[in-house]
């Protein structure tokens, strides 16, 4: 087990490597001059070469990495040529906002795709699984900004029953900074009122990012559960007289799990990569937002590092799924 | 009273092409102690017969449409799903072919068997040992010292610290002395085989069999035996039946069906078997293949390749006869001497 984890966390290094290297050498390929940029219409060519010396802009391209790499080798990842701030305490500002979100997408995806996609298979061909079968395809297709704006204009605009958007009230005062989750450094806080007003500006987005997630698990639960169901011991099971309920919900479940630890693996990844619209609709203050901002500016330290940074917890979350698998599956655990 | 009786069983199965007549008039008789063999070709309805007595083929598509099969004198064909279901694992127990897919992969044996061991208890706290009234812990930890106890009477050395292992952890022959275990654990008076020792070598065959004769003994065990293979029938069944296309064809003392068979397909069945000896390309086959069960033969099901069919063989459906004390054929010309 161990040596595995550590084969992995290895393994993230040509990961990184190869992944800085690309969005580098992609970033600089586009056309247009972000210094020019940063340093507005008026400025003189001097102060643009200034600033270009100032970011180290007018070395050689390898040498531009090499100070990068160096760079993120000790932490530093960089500062925004626009704004001028370090990238990575843009990125603790932003980051958490955006992974908070997308845990809370997910669990909601696994907390309704899982059972449903269960039951579907156990009726299969009845009602449960033909409502489980159009609310996944409606759940598919619609895209995600314009079923938040649905959202928006039923549940805020009409109905009044949850705020637009945003994390919080401009009012509020947010909690100490601890994990920058806001759900969980209001609880530490022991600030419930928070709490509750940070759950309901989360509700529409979190719903609005689960559906194709929870469409997505919910048919690969189906499907793992009817070949589960296929199998010879749920015959014997059966045969040996227990319940559908305790065949079902122990002995089917647990096997029909592993397709669907796939799934939400990258499905975390994905969602992590494209709140980006989401964001947008809800005012959502996150890497998304940032991330956006910075590529019609050009700035490239920004674009990188949430790159990076989107990458980590990709190859992170993936490592954790396979981890998961020799819970499932005591064939895989791993040794 | 027997302890399981058959008579004139009929299904039909639904399917794309139509209703198929996959068992059509099954007659068996089963007594405490006794190991019955039920051979015949793949798709002759063996396990059909098997999965009918659990009452675990499902329905659609499966359609009874004739027969009973009483056990212990309760007529099966009317009990309910909860009757049933308080039969299985307790009083009708079941192994199947293939061990190394009938144990589920994601638990441990023990696991599995403990929660086999706690749903007899429920039925029967007797099986537990324990009185009615005894608590969730309990009924846990006596179920577990069974399943150590049934582990250890199957053969499996250090039950103890093996019932914490996984299936696949186990060799397949080890894996189907677990699953004999498990079905055994509800103390049933009937156990079912459906081709128990198929997947296995030879060695293992022999000890498995071996095993299952034992049991029989200890536990005044009735159990049908499903299988292809005659030798097996042989070395273990005191009772045999042969099926055809749906139906028993024959059905007797394993001695006296061997030794003298009555109907054309059984002395087909033990033409065919290999002999020391054999010359290459002297085993005899029968000819011709199996019916369409969605339009089988009006008459006999076997008429079509049998070398004694005569016309009415074709028209008219034979009825099972006892030709000997409990040795029954259904076939129109077995009363005729021995051509």
């Amino acid at each position: 087990m161990l040596p595995f984890v550590i084969r992995r966390f290895l393994l993230l290094i040509p990961v990184f490597i190869g992944l800085s290297m690309l969005v580098f050498v992609i970033g600089r390929l586009l056309p247009g001059d972000p210094v020019q940029l940063a340093a507005g219409p008026h400025a003189t060519r001097e102060e643009i070469a200034a600033l270009a010396a100032e970011f180290g802009l007018d070395q050689p391209l390898p040498v531009q990495y090499l100070a990068y790499a160096k760079g993120l080798a000790i932490g530093d990842w960089g500062r925004s040529i626009q704004s001028r701030q370090p990238v990575i305490d843009d990125l603790k500002t932003f980051m958490p906002a955006t992974l908070e979100l997308v845990i809370a997408a997910m669990i909601v995806a696994i907390l309704i795709g899982i059972p449903t996609g269960l039951l579907a298979a156990v009726y299969r061909d009845r009602w449960p699984d033909t409502l489980s079968r159009a609310v996944s395809l409606g759940a598919i297709s619609i895209p995600r900004f314009f079923l938040g704006l649905l959202l928006q204009l039923a549940l805020a605009m009409w109905l009044g029953l949850l705020p637009l958007g945003g994390r919080l009230p401009i009012t509020a005062e947010p909690p100490p900074f601890l994990t920058g989750f806001l759900l969980i450094d209001t609880l530490v806080a022991r600030d419930f009122s928070t709490f509750f007003l940070a759950l309901q500006h989360m509700a529409m987005p979190a719903v609005a990012l689960s559906l194709s997630p929870l469409a997505t698990i919910m048919r690969m639960m189906r499907a793992s559960t009817l070949e589960v169901l296929s199998q010879d011991y749920v015959l014997t099971a059966r045969a040996l007289g227990l319940s559908q309920r305790l065949t079902i919900f122990k002995y089917v479940l647990k096997n029909a799990l592993s397709a669907s630890l796939t799934v939400i693996g990258l499905y975390f990844g994905w969602l992590l990569g494209g709140t980006v619209l989401v964001e947008t609709v809800f005012d959502w203050p996150g890497i998304g937002l940032y991330a956006t901002r910075a590529i019609t500016t050009q700035d490239f330290m920004p674009v990188m590092g949430v790159t990076l940074c989107i990458g980590l917890i990709f190859v992170a979350v993936n490592l954790l799924v396979d981890l998961a698998y020799g819970l499932v599956n005591p064939k895989v655990r791993l040794s | 009273m027997a302890l399981l009786e058959i008579r004139n069983l009929h299904l039909y199965m639904r399917s794309f092409e139509g209703d198929a007549h996959v068992l059509n008039g099954i007659d068996l008789t089963l007594e405490r102690g006794r190991i019955h063999g039920l051979v015949g070709e793949t798709g002759c309805g063996k396990s059909l017969t098997g999965l009918s007595i659990s009452r675990l083929v499902p329905s659609p598509p499966a359609r009874y449409a004739a027969g009973s099969i009483r056990f212990d004198g309760r007529d099966l064909m009317e009990a309910s799903e909860a009757e049933m279901r308080a039969l299985r694992g307790r009083r009708i127990g079941m192994i199947f072919q293939d061990p190394t897919t009938n144990l589920n992969p994601a638990f441990r044996v023990g696991e599995q068997m403990i929660d086999v061991a706690l749903h007899a208890g429920q039925v029967d706290s007797g099986i537990l040992g324990l009185g009615p009234d005894a608590s969730r812990a309990e009924r846990r930890a006596a179920a577990c010292r069974l399943v150590v106890e049934m582990l250890g009477k199957v053969g499996i050395r250090d039950a103890a610290a093996r019932v914490d292992d996984y299936p696949h952890q186990f060799s397949g022959g080890m894996r189907q002395r677990v699953l004999i275990a498990m079905a055994l654990i509800g103390r049933p008076d009937l156990l079912i085989a459906d081709e128990p020792t198929t997947a296995l070598d030879v060695t293992v065959q022999a000890q498995i069999l071996r095993l299952i004769r034992d049991l029989v003994d200890e536990f005044q065990l009735g159990v049908l035996l499903i299988t292809h293979n005659l030798g097996v029938v042989a070395q273990v069944c005191s009772q045999v039946s042969v099926m055809y296309a749906g139906s028993t064809v024959e059905d007797g003392p394993t001695r006296a069906v061997f030794r003298a068979p009555r109907h054309p397909y059984t002395k087909a069945l033990l033409a065919a078997l290999p002999r020391e000896g054999l010359a290459r390309g002297e085993l005899k086959g029968l000819a011709g293949s199996v019916p369409s069960l969605l339009t089988p033969p009006r008459g006999c099901r076997f008429a079509p390749r049998c070398v004694h069919a005569i016309d009415t063989c074709r028209e008219r459906r034979p009825i099972a006869e006892e030709i000997q004390a409990g040795h029954t054929v259904a076939c129109l010309r077995a009363a005729e001497p021995v051509a």
